[in-house]
């Protein structure tokens, strides 16, 4: 089951002396709830992230899911990263059941589970090969079956289909959070791409730039599945564009501490 | 280079058709043409010698009399008991150089901060030729052997250290966020992650070491010892039996050959890449 996350007031600096890259972050996702976090590039969304999986400790603030503190990484909450990063001396198989052998599972075990997973994300006749002859969405989607593997309560995404064709993205978009809806897993994504937060998000956050901060939110409450050519679809995407342009901050930064932006951008929501 | 290629393909597929004969005999042409050119050099050379009254004594070192002597060594089993003692000094040496250089290899290459501390001391350690060591080599260690064991290793150890930092230093860092994020602790770190991804590179630092051995070995056993290859050739030289040494010193090429070729093989056989 999904689980909460929540994060308390997060600011997080890279240096002492530097300005902070992250401030007063606040928010509670609960759990099974599809999250899309944007934000212009160099905002600090992937450092956001990391924080959310263990990998990186807020100079400032926690995040807890469900309440516990975390400090340190954890399959229960798993990233998926813009490149597949598989590794080359298993095969897809091996690679998928990864997570299960570092928990302790025996391998004949973990190969067991993982092959439901993988015919799941569409690779039942690529099980036994080597992962450097997969194209790269399929590399994705065994990074999606390594990821499910270890069946996570929350399950973090930063851009994990930019580097995909169009075709591949827009199935994947549909796939991942239908199976995250299915499995009540909490996921939050990370995107520069508007229309795929509309298609796989219950609510965006919308993030500002020097210094990062939560600067406004939208909820989508479109009905599953999401279809592009709606007419809904498309006023939430003209609605969500119309915010992330009135809390855009641009390069400088100008306005970058206003408070009351934030406020501003909710009521319109 | 080619060579090994050639070997690999040929152990590796089981029933050989026709057309692979023929592919396998027409890569060999090229090999066999530079072992002829070298025998031919051989050959010129021992009929120098046989003519220049001077060097006439040295008459054995030529082809003819040096492949008949190495008839005779393999006929009379006298070859095989120094090519055991050669090799159980080079693989004694190998197994603690191994033991040695690819702990020390992980640890410089992980930790950037020891990889600048010991940088400079290894690279002039590196440098010494193992053989300047046998002096203290020989204070240190009770028997001969041992102390021959000892420069083995010292000369193993360097290309073994260096080639395992190297392989770790490329590994994309990519590859441990991930494992980390899925829980991985320290040493499934070490066993699933960073050994399979640094096997090429240890391999290759092996096969390094093993050249490297196995040119310091034969000298080596100048020194003190009554057995190995590099005995064998010392021995023939003071009993004058100059066809004899010559044939040690085919014994010694082809079993280095041998040697590389292994290594390759085991590279070849670790190697994850695909082509
Ligand atoms: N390890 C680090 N050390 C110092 N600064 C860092 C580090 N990682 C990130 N930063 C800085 O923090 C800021 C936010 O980076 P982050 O990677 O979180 O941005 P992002 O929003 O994910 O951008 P993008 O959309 O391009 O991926 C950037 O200005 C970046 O330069
Ligand atoms: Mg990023």
């Amino acid at each position: 089951m999904g689980a909460s996350i929540s994060l308390d007031f997060i600011t997080h600096k890279f240096s002492a002396s530097a300005e902070p890259t992250l401030k007063d972050i606040e928010n509670r996702i609960e759990p099974g709830e599809l999250v899309a976090l944007i934000g212009r590039s160099g905002c600090g969304k992937s450092t956001l992230l990391h924080m959310m999986a263990g990998l990186l400790i807020p100079s400032d603030g926690c995040v807890r899911i469900n309440s516990h503190l975390v400090t340190k990484p954890s399959a229960k909450w798993n990233m998926m990263f813009q490149k597949a990063s598989l590794y080359p001396w298993m095969n897809v198989k091996e690679n998928a059941a990864l997570g299960l052998l570092f928990d302790g599972m025996p391998k004949a075990e973990a190969g067991e589970r993982v092959d439901a997973l993988l015919d799941m994300v569409g690779l039942h006749d690529k099980k036994d090969v080597n992962v450097q002859s997969l194209s790269g969405g399929q590399q994705q989607r065994v990074a999606l079956a390594r990821s499910l593997a270890t069946e996570p309560e929350v399950l973090l995404l930063d851009e994990p289909f930019s580097a995909l064709d169009a075709f591949t993205r827009t199935q994947l978009q549909e796939e991942v959070p239908n199976i995250c809806r299915e499995r009540g897993i909490t996921m939050v994504i990370v995107t520069h791409d508007i229309d795929e937060a509309i298609a796989m998000a219950d609510r965006v956050l919308i993030m500002s730039q020097n210094p990062g901060r939560i600067v406004g939110e939208l909820v989508v409450d479109l009905p599953w599945p999401r279809r592009h050519m709606d007419s809904g679809f498309q006023t939430m995407r003209d609605e969500l564009m119309q915010q992330f342009k009135g809390t855009d901050t641009g390069l400088a930064g100008r306005n970058a501490a206003d408070p009351d932006q934030s406020e501003i951008s909710q009521s319109a929501a | 280079m080619n060579t090994s290629n050639t070997q690999t393909m040929t152990v590796t597929s089981v029933m050989p058709n026709m057309s692979q004969v023929f592919g396998w005999l027409k890569s060999l042409q090229y090999p066999a043409m530079g072992i002829t050119g070298l025998l031919l050099l051989w050959w010129f050379g021992g009929f120098m010698i046989e003519n220049d009254p001077d060097l006439s004594a040295f008459a054995a070192f030529a082809p003819a009399p040096t492949f008949s002597a190495l008839v005779d060594l393999i006929a009379s089993g006298e070859v095989w008991q120094p090519i055991g003692s050669s090799l159980y000094r080079i693989l004694s040496g190998l197994v603690w150089g191994i033991a040695i250089g690819v702990p020390v290899g992980v640890t410089v290459g992980y930790f950037g901060l020891a990889l600048k501390v010991a940088n400079v001391p290894f690279q002039f350690l590196r440098m010494i030729s193992p053989l300047a060591w046998m002096p203290i080599a020989v204070l240190a260690f009770q028997s001969w052997d041992s102390a021959i064991i000892f420069l083995i290793v010292m000369a193993t150890v360097w290309p073994i250290i260096f080639s395992t930092a190297h392989g770790v230093r490329r590994i994309d860092p990519n590859w441990f966020k991930v494992a980390r994020n899925l829980g991985a602790s320290g040493f499934q770190m070490l066993r699933r992650i960073i050994l399979p991804a640094i096997m090429t590179d240890v391999m290759a630092g092996i096969r390094l070491a093993v050249g490297v051995a196995w040119v310091v070995l034969v000298p080596a056993e100048y020194l003190g010892v009554t057995s190995g290859l590099g005995y064998a050739i010392n021995d023939a030289r003071d009993t004058l039996s100059y066809d004899s040494l010559a044939a040690v010193v085919i014994v010694i090429g082809v079993i280095g050959y041998g040697l590389d070729t292994i290594c390759s093989v085991l590279i070849k056989r670790f190697n994850w890449h695909m082509e």
